[in-house]
């Protein structure tokens, strides 16, 4: 398109978002080209907050490196180190005992409650509803108390270790995981009695930030967001680890891909992390917690990928070995940084304010994205 | 018709504040007033560092072996030691640990095969100046001194 470029041309205005915004969910620039509010396209600006996290994978040893992938996604740092382990468990050829992998499945559902609570209170904070994330917070308090207890640390937790766990479950932690459930469930009908039929919610996010099954196929989207268009594609059934072949649960899928069939997603998935919660704490088995893995570990020649439904969606690490005690190479495929690349599609022809939502919508941690 | 009654009648609104005024039980609400009120930290808290020593003897548990300076991702343990000519035995004599770098994974305390390094419940690890972050063997073996906030 051939446009004068003179400062007088006031047809379109660009406008940065960031990264200082309070709902950029941490330091995102987002530049904006608007034409009056309506909203013609979106560059994201990211980096603010990268540390070379891959970089630090070649000079630590394995063991050493599973603490830093909890600071890539913060918020769901437990699904984090499962992903980190079962790729350098698969490059080693290691075998997890059953009851460490009982346990972290545990631990990596209440880890998606926990994200998608702090991604439902915020979104709806971003839109205007002010009450949900108090008690959003409040629920979360309880996922965390549960993660210390369980591993000493609440949000940086490295709960798992490779070859399986470190610390044998607490005293109380079946009781623990069953009274959080039976809790957590009648919150979730409060949620929905909040948001799901509340006309201004229903006014925000009907229809806003499109985006179909097949643009979702293009970019590589993957999670909730995927899901919402329609696709019924979930790791956790398409490949299962961890043992999710041994659970019963269902895939929440809606149809029109807006904003709001995002948040009916999501909404499921709290019901459905809970099923699956209480199925793998009644089946607990009993037995060692940790494979065999030598102090000193030293995988074979080779190359693993491994990927996992982590709450934002499909995150993987791919992990080189030349045979020494430190990996050659490690590659993250975070589920933010893939789904923010689909920001410039949902926006275009909405409203400014909207692209607050839209951002909320996507479910996006600022530690992934730029690692 | 009861689409347009609900809408006069604020039907969802009302919902909503129900929920809000049911969330206002004093049971339900989790703030903590924290310097007047401590928070109870979990047994297994991985908080400020602390050397053990023999409850009886006040000698160090500490061997010396090294281990937890090797494990540390951040390589912020130094363990200085020298072998005692008699016994022949390697004695501790510093181990500073700096706090600032620390983050607290663990993997040091797991390293320590006598448990002699622990990680405690202790929380309040601020200081004025850098320096003070590092910690010398004296200050791991008394730990931190918990501050008395005056109201
Ligand atoms: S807790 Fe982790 S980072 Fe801190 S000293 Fe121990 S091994 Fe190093
Ligand atoms: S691992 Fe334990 S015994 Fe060995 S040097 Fe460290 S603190 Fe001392």
């Amino acid at each position: 398109m051939a446009t004068s470029t003179t400062f007088l041309d006031t047809n379109e205005l660009v406008l940065n978002m960031g990264p200082q915004h309070p709902s950029t969910h941490g330091v995102l620039r987002v530049i904006l080209k608007l034409d009056g509010e309506k909203v013609m396209g979106a560059d994201c600006v990211i980096g603010y907050l990268h540390r070379g996290v891959e970089k630090i994978a070649e000079n630590r040893t394995y063991q050493q490196f599973a603490p830093y992938v909890d600071r890539m996604d913060y918020v769901a740092a437990v699904s984090n180190g499962l992903g980190y382990c079962l790729a350098v468990e698969t490059l080693g050829g290691i075998e997890v005992p059953e009851r460490a992998q009982c346990v972290r499945v545990i631990l990596t559902e209440l880890n998606r409650i926990a994200s998608h609570l702090l991604w439902l209170g915020t979104h709806a904070l971003d839109i205007g509803a002010m009450t949900p994330v108090f008690y959003c917070f409040r629920e979360r308090e309880e996922v965390l108390k549960i993660f210390e207890k369980y591993c000493g640390a609440r949000l940086t937790t490295h709960a798992f270790r490779i070859g399986g766990l470190q610390y044998e479950t607490y005293d109380t932690f079946e009781k623990d995981c069953h009274a959080f459930c039976d809790w957590f469930e009648k919150k979730v009908d409060e949620y929905e009695e909040l948001l799901t039929t509340n006309r201004i919610w229903v006014g925000r996010t009907k229809g806003v930030g499109i985006l179909d099954a097949e643009a979702c196929k293009t970019y590589g989207v993957t999670g909730p967001v995927l899901r919402a268009a329609g696709v019924e594609w979930d790791l956790r059934k398409a490949q299962p680890y961890c043992g999710y072949e041994k659970y019963d649960f269902d895939i929440p899928t809606c149809a029109n891909g807006d904003t709001y069939d995002r948040y009916i997603v999501r909404m499921q998935e709290f019901r459905q992390s809970v099923r699956i919660i209480r199925q793998a704490v009644d089946s607990l088995p009993e037995g060692p917690i940790k494979g065999r893995v030598s102090k000193v570990f030293k995988p074979p020649i080779g190359e693993a990928y491994e990927s996992i439904e982590a709450p934002k969606g499909e995150l993987g690490y791919y992990v080189v070995s030349d045979g020494s005690t430190q990996p050659y190479r490690l590659r993250v495929r975070p589920p933010s940084f893939v789904n923010l690349q689909a920001l410039d599609e949902m926006c275009r022809g909405c409203l400014v304010a909207d692209v607050v939502a839209i951002i909320g919508t996507i479910d996006i941690v600022l530690g992934e994205v730029d690692r | 018709m009861k689409e347009l009654l609900k809408a006069v009648f604020l039907v969802d609104l009302i919902k909503g504040l129900a929920v809000t005024f049911r969330n206002q039980k004093p049971s339900l609400i989790y703030t903590e007033q924290y310097p007047k009120e401590r928070p109870l930290v979990a047994e297994r808290y991985r908080g400020a560092p602390r050397l053990n020593v023999h409850p009886d003897t006040d000698e160090t548990l500490c061997i010396a072996c090294n281990l937890c300076a090797l494990a540390c991702p951040e390589q912020l343990i130094v363990v200085g030691a020298e072998r005692n000519k008699e016994t022949r035995r390697k004695e501790l004599t510093t181990f500073t640990y700096d706090v600032s770098r620390c983050m607290f994974c663990g993997l040091c305390e797991d390293a320590c095969p006598v448990d002699a390094l622990e990680l405690t419940q202790d929380f309040e690890l601020a200081s004025y100046t850098r320096e003070g972050a590092i910690w010398d063997r004296q200050m791991l073996e008394e730990g931190p001194l918990p501050t008395e906030y005056k109201h």
